[in-house]
Order: C-alpha cells, then structure tokens, then sequence
C-alpha cells in the first residue's frame, strides 16, 4: 500500500503572549514586558496514513488535534520535524474560509477550487457536478453575501468533496446542512474510501468514528496515546476522558450541609446499556435540615439528558452523617461517558443547600444499533 | 459522478509527488510552489479587482479617474503655480506617475494583506506570499491601463516617444516589478508584527515619492547640490529613481529643453546614451531579483509565528 501521509517526530509549539505588545510604541517603550509561555501542542507525534484508508483523530478539546490537522494541511508549520503528503489533498476545516462575499458562487467556485489547489480546467470539468451537489444552481450567479448560511456551507462542501482529492481532512463538518445533506455527505465519503482514497477524519464523536474509521488515533495533552484498531483506541479514548472527569470533580460546599462522597471509589462507574444503577451519597450536615434531593446527568456534549423529580425525594439531614441511596432502575442510554450532578435543594429549588458538580461519571456501553442519547426500542413493521 | 470526471483515479497516488510540511521551506521550494500555485495567483488577482468596482457604476473607469484628478493637480501646481516652464509638463508628470502609482498601489495594498485575510491565513493552505503578490499584480493591471492611457495622451498631443527606448522598457519594467513585489512580501509579513507599520507605511511613501524625480527634475534642480556632497549615489540608491527616469527619457524624449517662462535652457534628464540606460537597468534588474529572492526567505522566517500572532 501507498504510504499517503507520514508525519515524522513532529512537534509545534506557541508562543502565548499574555499582554500583548503589537503597536511600535507599546514594543520601544516596554521591549521586554509582557510574558509569553510556551505551550507544547503537540509532542513526537508520528503516524503514517495508506491510500484507502480511513482514519480518525479523536481527542477531547484542547488535546491538540486541530493543531494536528493543520498541520497536515500545511496551515501551520511544524517546530519541528515533517509531514510527507502524496497527492492532492482537501481540507474541510473550516467550509468556505476562502470565500470572497462580494463574488457570485460561480466565481467562488474557481477561486475556492484553485484555492485548494486545483487547476481550472480540473474544476472546468466538474463545475456543472459541484452545482449539483450543493443544491444552488437558481443562485449561482448572485453574490455570496445574499446566500443564507446553509447554502455557503454547502457550495464549499460541494466544491471541496468534488475536486477529487487524493486525501481528504474532514473536521468535525459533517454536522453541518440539514439531514438529507448530511446524508449526502455521508455518502460521498463512503464513496471516497470505495474508491481508495484516504480520509483523515477528526471528531469527539465515538460513533462517527465507529461508523467509517478503520483506524483510529488518539491524542491527549498533545501526546500521541494510541494508534490502532478502533474499538482498542475508542476504550483508550474514554480512559483518558475518565482521568479528565476526576480531575476536574470539584465538590461544592453552599452552607453547612456538604456532599462528602459517592459509593464509587474513584468517581466513575461502568453500565452497560439497560443495567441497573445504585449508588450511595454521603452527606455531612451541621444542623438538622429537611429539603429535597435532585439527580442531574449530563452527555459529554453538554445535554442535559435528564433530571430528577425532586418532589419525590424529601431528605431529612439529621446533624452529623448521612446517607442517600440513588438507584436507577434501568439505564436506556446510549454508548458514552455522562456525567452526573447531585444537590439537596429547598421546596422550590431555588434555594441549592449543597451541590456538587461531577459528582460521578458513568460510562455506558451499548451493543445495539441504536443512534443518538437514548435507546427507545422502536419497532418498525410492514404492515 | 460519471466516470468521465473521475480522470484523477486512486490507483494512480503513488504517482503522484512528494509534498514536505515541515518547519522551514527555503528559497527555490517557494519559487517552485508560487509556480505551481499561479492560477490562483491570476484568480486573486482577477477577483481583486472585481471585487474593487463591484457595484460601482462607472466600474473599472474609477482606476483612470483617480490617478488622471492627480495627475491633474500636480499640472496645476507645479505647471501653473510654480511656473516651472517645462514644456508639454503633462507628458513629463504622466510617464514618472505610473511607475510611482504602480510601486504606491502594491505596496500599500499588500502592506496589511495578510493582517486583513487572517481567517484565510489560519484556514486554508497556499503559499502566503500569493497574497502580497495579488496585491502587485492588481496593481500591474491598473499599471498597463495607465501605460496605454499615457499612449494615448503623447498621441493626441503629437509627441512622439523615443521608439528605441521601448528596447529597455522591458527590463524596466521588470525591474519594478521585482521591486514592488519585494518590498509588498516584506511589509506584508512585518505588519503581522507591528501592527503600526499600515501607517508608517502611508507616511513614509509620502516622503519617498518626493525622494524620486516625478514632479520635478532631478538634473534640473539637485544633480548640482548632490554632486558637490556627493551625495547623488545616494539619490541613485533608489531604485524607483532609474525606472522613473527611463520611463520620462523613453515617452518625454528631450534631455533638455527651453523654458517657456524664463527662455533659458533647462536639462530634465540625465544625457546617457540608449546603451548606458541599458546596462543601468540591466544592473537594477539584477539587484532587484536579488531583492526579491532575499524578500521570500525574509517571508519565510517571519511567516511561522503568522498563526500565533493572527
């Protein structure tokens, strides 16, 4: 197999300015005020990618892979070492970057296209199918600037998917368009890998990477912490979002009633999807209060999946320890790590008596074949 | 998609060539990638100046209009006020106008470039000095406009340009090109540094159009002064001098002429023969690729830190 992308030893530092100097003045009159610490994005990476290969970069936010893939893309330079490319390649990092509002989407096309290094008589052959794709063709005369959001992400996914590169960067893009776009989308990059090229596919998405990797990479604080078949670096992907969760647990202490611990011994448990939950809440208090205990848990993504009816959990603290059972009869979620929060409330719930934040994080694991946050079940017949 | 279009097919990638990203690309691999990237270097250029007179009624009319309202001012002052007696002035002031315009339009277009475009700067990947170099070859374009306005101008008025000249023109031309571009590239990395030099670069132009013989003569008012603190090769330094001068030489044609005021001789330019206006520009020809090759690898340093500082 052709060897497409090879990344050697490469490693990219910045330089960040914590007062920035920038006028002349500001650099004469104080040359030597203003610190600048050196951050190391990315550390040793190496990797190489085949032709026909699919491959995904997975790492939670601030890991380094954007800078990974910039770097590929010839974005940003490497401090050191190199990226060896064969072919063609096409980045949708950010869709339509290079397009000027005051041009039709006619000449968008050919500025785009050459953009992205593609010749005219190459977009030439292919401008009526880039039309198509993107769904415009009413509007490929009117300027930019008239088009609504989704139709100049779809003329530059359009135009980036039909040059035909020989390596295709995708990140995080294919949530854009509406579903029968993304469907579309999805489409074309399954036809991309039929026809042996490689892709680099960057997401936080597990069942993206799932759906069309056969490899995947993982990055964490900028090191390279797995490189292999997907199930292996997905479960290395999660560890490593675990340690993170822990890290970051911060109990809350509002008044005198605090939320000491949780049954779990290091702040996370496994389920499997449709498995019962119980776990136990430990809660010193320094008077005797009677309120309400409220559940909350969270997707990684930030969606609050669903929160307890505090009405049916009175407490009663009594002065010293104390103990609260939660149990959660059958877990319908889907695969993921969802984090959960815990707090004692007042009547109305506008008074928090205590609250912790990541009081303990679950990861779910699920065998089905089921999309999204929660497994419903659905039955689906022909009548 | 039909299987026409699919012409570039997988099987062929180990085919292809090799790119390098890594963290410095010298001199001859620029040249090469700008070489290889020049359509898109002509479908900037193209847009630019699309995008100039978009929606503007008189359009491209508009890059005649303001150079012809300077060129009108500058007769009006120097010709009618200041009485400097030169004859036909206008041809004189018009042929040291456009290669000024031209060097004033790229450089000062290029100058925050790359400043002004950072979401493609960050974005996308292309050689970064097709940037400053689309502000140049916008202002070539204005350039070539002007030159066969200035054609039109010496033919309406029957004043016939040294034919000969048009020998040297070329590598006049070339020269400036180099030139412009040079300074363009550097000033464009440098702004993303020192965000004060948009300004510097507005005033400091100012001043170096003053430095080079358009509105006045050089051999008419300071070759004397110069000479006696010999001083003149540092006015020669500027390379813009040359290139005006060649130009004024080539459509205004007399090195010397009779005031239409004071009825006395005036020298306007220098009196070289065609042979020495050659090798002087061919010399400046040389410099200035120099320059210009020393501008990309000063780019080329300064362009790693663009995204910290974007």
């Amino acid at each position: 197999m052709t060897t497409v992308i090879e990344v050697k030893d490469v490693n990219k530092t910045f330089k960040i300015h914590h007062e920035r100097n920038q006028s002349l003045k500001e650099r004469i009159l104080h040359p030597r005020s203003g610190r600048v610490e050196i951050f190391q994005a990315l550390k040793d990476i190496s990797f190489t990618v085949d032709a026909g290969e699919t491959v995904g970069i997975l790492g939670h936010n601030g890991s380094g892979k954007s800078t990974l893939l910039k770097t590929i893309c010839g974005v940003l330079q490497p401090t050191s070492g190199e990226i060896r490319l064969r072919g063609n390649l096409a980045a949708l990092l950010e869709l339509g970057a290079g397009f000027q509002v005051e041009l039709s989407g006619r000449d968008n096309i050919y500025l785009y296209g050459t953009m992205l290094g593609f010749s005219k008589k190459r977009i030439d052959e292919i401008f009526d199918e880039i039309v198509a794709f993107s769904e415009i063709e009413h509007f490929i005369d009117t300027q930019v600037k008239f088009y609504s959001s989704g139709m100049y992400v779809r003329l530059a996914f359009a135009v980036a998917v039909n040059v035909n590169p020989d390596i295709l960067v995708v990140d995080e893009v294919l949530a854009v368009g509406d579903e029968r776009f993304q469907a579309k989308c999805i489409d074309r990059i399954r036809r991309f890998q039929e026809e042996g090229r490689a892709i680099l596919l960057v997401t936080h998405s597990a069942d993206q990477v799932r759906a069309l990797c056969d490899r995947a990479v993982v990055l964490d604080s900028g090191l390279m912490i797995a490189n292999g078949p997907v199930a292996d670096a997905l479960a290395i992907f999660r560890d490593a979002m675990m340690k993170d969760a822990v890290a970051h647990q911060e109990a809350g202490d509002v008044s005198d009633v605090t939320i000491d611990s949780v049954t779990t011994p290091n702040g996370s448990f496994d389920v499997a999807n449709g498995a019962s939950v119980h776990f136990d809440v430990q809660i010193t208090s320094a008077t005797a209060y009677s309120g309400y205990a409220l559940l909350e848990v969270f997707s990684r993504t930030g969606v609050l999946v669903s929160r307890s009816d505090r009405m049916s959990a009175p407490v009663t603290l009594r002065p010293g320890a104390n103990t609260v059972s939660v149990e959660l009869p059958n877990v319908p979620l889907l695969d993921g790590v969802y984090d959960l929060n815990f707090g004692i409330v007042d009547e109305r719930g506008a008074n928090v008596k205590a609250w912790s934040e990541k009081v303990a994080s679950m990861q779910v694991s699920y065998n089905g074949r089921e999309g999204g946050l929660v497994e419903l079940g659905a039955v689906i017949r022909q009548s | 998609m039909g299987d026409a279009t699919s012409a570039h097919n997988a099987s062929d990638v180990s085919l292809a060539p090799v790119r390098v990203v890594s963290a410095r690309v010298g001199v001859g691999q620029r040249l090469a990638n700008l070489w290889e990237r020049r359509e898109l270097l002509r479908n900037l250029i193209t847009s630019d100046i699309r995008i100039q007179y978009k929606g503007s009624v008189l359009g491209i009319v508009w890059s005649m209009l303001s150079p012809a309202f300077t060129l009108g001012i500058f007769f009006l002052v120097f010709s009618i006020f200041l009485k400097n007696g030169i004859p036909n002035f206008v041809i004189y002031l018009f042929s040291g106008l456009v290669v000024w315009n031209m060097f004033f339009a790229g450089v000062m277009s290029a100058t925050s470039v790359i400043v002004d475009r950072a979401g493609l700067v960050k974005k996308v990947s292309f050689p970064r000095e097709i940037l400053p170099l689309s502000n140049v070859g916008s202002a070539v374009v204005y350039f070539l406009i002007q030159l066969s306005v200035l054609g039109l101008f010496t033919a309406a008025l029957r004043h016939a340009p040294d034919w000969k000249f048009f020998l040297v023109l070329p590598v006049t031309f070339a020269s400036l090109y180099f030139f412009t571009a040079a300074v363009a590239i550097v000033m464009s990395a440098l702004t993303v540094y020192l965000r004060d030099l948009k300004h510097l670069t507005a005033v400091g132009l100012q001043l170096w159009f003053y430095l080079t013989p358009v509105v006045y003569s050089y051999e008419n008012s300071l070759a004397k002064p110069l000479h006696a603190h010999h001083l003149a090769g540092l006015y020669f330094a500027n390379p813009i001098t040359l290139i005006v001068m060649t130009f004024q030489r080539t459509f205004y044609v007399s090195t010397s002429v009779i005031s239409t005021v004071t009825h006395a001789q005036l020298n306007l330019l220098p009196t070289w023969s065609l042979a020495t206006y050659f090798v002087r520009n061919l010399e400046c020809l040389g410099v200035m690729i120099v320059l210009f090759l020393l501008a990309l690898s000063i780019f080329g340093r300064l362009e790693g830190n663009f995204e910290s500082e974007l």
